[in-house]
């Protein structure tokens, strides 16, 4: 098995990371354990990691590998049964009010009131955290605040909806309108717990767009756990959990080439010629029964081609997807 | 200052969810009329000429005062389902200390559970008990201490069942014996020794005695219907809203965070 857990980065790849993120680590994990009562494992046993500030953090695993066990730890509704976790500067377990200021949450579950209407939703986020005077009614909020939930509602394309009942929305409006609401009181972090879950695919791709223009704009830091393994493939940085432990960190390109090749697949009608034929091109290769070469660096995909005179009825090439890592990765994990 | 409009803001929203929801509107208002209606009527058709007082009026203020306290408690228990689902989850990671959740939260369900005290009311009125404008002023207070003592009674409830589903369960058992042992329908000015150190116990007890004390002030019925004084029940509900206001608020936090 490979052992991933600490991969030291080509020097290249960590002079790039540096460049990109040139602040300081805004979540700092550190030996973190959790051992629910009454439970003979930990939960989460162990995990270290650091996650620079502006980048997006993706958190995989199958389902039980601790994912939101963690994700509740960060955001102070789980209390830590050992270990570190620092915050914008605050630690989780002695000021989770600090820490809760600094951060936005999109649960699982939608966390909206569906007879409420969406302006209602919003002003109990904001009333909640003492962005506004608490008043029964939108005409007597403060214009700042009619003024910005406005703005929301063209955001969001509900400038029409705001006042209808979050129930008449779409499933991917809802979660939306929880982002949106969950950025009002501008958190330095904002952890979305598979928010794409149940959605489909047009919805996932908007609320992706709407996440890539988050980043963008108000340079949110963003933590996510998922189970759509496209979705980390544009994180900078990726951790891969299994049974409570990292058993993989790095980013998607460390992960898919420490793990797995990319590779060729041909075949030809005379499959002993070419056989002989890769043979003398002392090539190691696996026939399925079509062949398939592993790109082992020393030949380019160009050249190996190039090189075969046995007319070739297959041409196929294969660059591996985080999901194949992923998969590696876990079912190593299992056995 | 934080505080207080994260407790006017919870408050808000657990009346807004009422007023929004028909289908809780009409259960909260069957019940009682069902109560009031069918044990009052036909308690009093029976049994009325030998008690003497009229059991249309006892059921109705007892069922009055238990709608107050078992309405705001079952409101706070509600805790237990919300805060995996809805925007309960959004009020236990905003910055706010618990306490003032727990706050807003009986203060909101109070509120509910007065509006529901409209309708019983409503319907008493229409069935013929004697209510004056006087006597429902009067009683005004009682109700929301009956309230407030069902919201404490509630959040103690929610740091004891540990699920929704041990609360469904448990529930009817710790209501249910109080609905007798507080004498909602039922005069328990003499009990055999065992209920009454029991009916002694039933925190809602109190609050259906204090409203009663009330309602029947200065009538001649007095000492049929109420068991004890005024202070001795206002006594009795500032200690248990205290203990289970401070106890249960310190376990549920407790428990929230140390899974």
């Amino acid at each position: 098995m490979v052992n991933l857990t600490m991969p030291a980065p080509a020097p290249e790849v960590e002079e790039l990371a540096g460049a990109r993120h040139t602040s300081s680590p805004l979540i700092v994990v550190d030996n973190l354990v959790k051992r629910y009562k009454k439970a003979d494992v930990n939960a989460v046993d162990g995990i270290s990691f650091a996650v620079p500030a502006g980048s997006l953090f993706a958190l995989l695993g199958p389902n039980g590998a601790g994912k939101t066990t963690t994700i509740s730890i960060l955001t102070t509704t789980l209390a830590p049964t050992s270990g570190d976790v620092i915050i914008a500067g605050h630690d989780v377990a002695r000021s989770a009010a600090a820490v809760r200021r600094e951060v936005g949450i999109i649960f699982q579950k939608p966390s909206l009131d569906l007879n409420l209407t969406a302006e209602e939703n919003i002003r109990l986020h904001a009333t909640l955290y003492g962005l506004y005077p608490f008043r029964p009614a939108f005409q007597f909020m403060p214009q700042r605040y009619q003024q910005q939930v406005r703005e929301l509602g063209e955001v969001l394309g509900i400038a029409g909806e705001l006042t209808k009942k979050v129930k008449t929305f779409s499933g991917g409006m809802k979660r939306k309108l929880e982002i949106v609401r969950s950025l009002l009181h501008q958190p330095k972090v904002l952890f979305l717990d598979e928010p794409t879950t149940g959605l489909d695919p047009d919805s996932r791709q908007n609320l992706w767009e709407y996440l890539r223009r988050v980043r963008h704009e108000h340079d949110t830091t963003i933590f996510l756990t998922t189970h759509y393994l496209e979705e980390a493939e544009e994180a900078d940085d990726v951790c891969i959990m299994n049974h409570g432990s990292i058993v993989a960190h790095g980013t998607p390109a460390q992960i898919k080439a420490e793990l797995v090749q990319d590779y060729l697949l041909i075949d030809a009608d005379s499959r002993q010629q070419l056989r002989d034929e890769l043979n003398l091109m002392q090539l190691s290769y696996e026939e399925t029964p079509i062949f398939k070469i592993r790109m082992d660096g020393s030949r380019t995909m160009h050249q190996i081609l190039r090189d075969i005179e046995t007319p070739l009825t297959v041409v196929q090439t294969h660059t591996p997807t985080l999901e194949d890592a992923y998969l590696a990765i876990v079912r190593d994990n299992h056995a | 200052m934080r505080d207080l409009n994260a407790i006017a803001t919870i408050a808000y929203r657990d009346v807004l969810k009422f007023l929004r929801d028909p289908s809780r509107i009409i259960g909260a208002i069957i019940f009682p009329l069902v109560f009031v209606g069918v044990l009052g009527g036909s308690f009093q058709a029976n049994l009325g000429k030998t008690a003497g007082f009229n059991f249309l009026t006892f059921i109705f203020t007892g069922v009055l005062l238990q709608t107050m306290f078992q309405s705001s408690s079952l409101g706070i228990v509600s805790l237990l389902e919300d805060r995996d689902n809805d925007f309960s989850q959004e009020i236990f990671i905003s910055p706010i200390s618990r306490y003032a959740i727990i706050f807003g939260k009986i203060v909101g369900e109070s509120v509910v559970a007065l509006f529901q005290g409209i309708a019983v009311i409503a319907f008493g009125l229409v069935a013929g008990v004697p209510l004056t404008v006087a006597s429902l002023v009067a009683l005004t207070p009682a109700l929301i201490i009956a309230c407030l003592l069902g919201g404490a009674f509630g959040v103690i409830c929610l740091s004891l069942f540990s699920s929704q589903r041990a609360a469904n369960q448990l529930f009817p058992m710790v209501f249910l014996p109080q609905f007798f042992l507080a004498g909602v329908f039922n005069p328990i000015r003499k009990l055999p020794l065992p209920l009454d150190i029991l009916s002694h116990l039933a925190p809602m007890r109190y609050a259906v005695d204090l409203g009663r004390a009330v309602f029947y002030a200065g009538k001649p019925e007095y000492p049929l219907v109420v068991s004890d004084t005024p202070f001795l029940n206002l006594a009795v509900i500032a200690a248990m809203f205290a203990v289970f206001l401070v106890a249960g608020t310190t376990l549920f936090v407790r428990n929230e965070r140390n899974k």
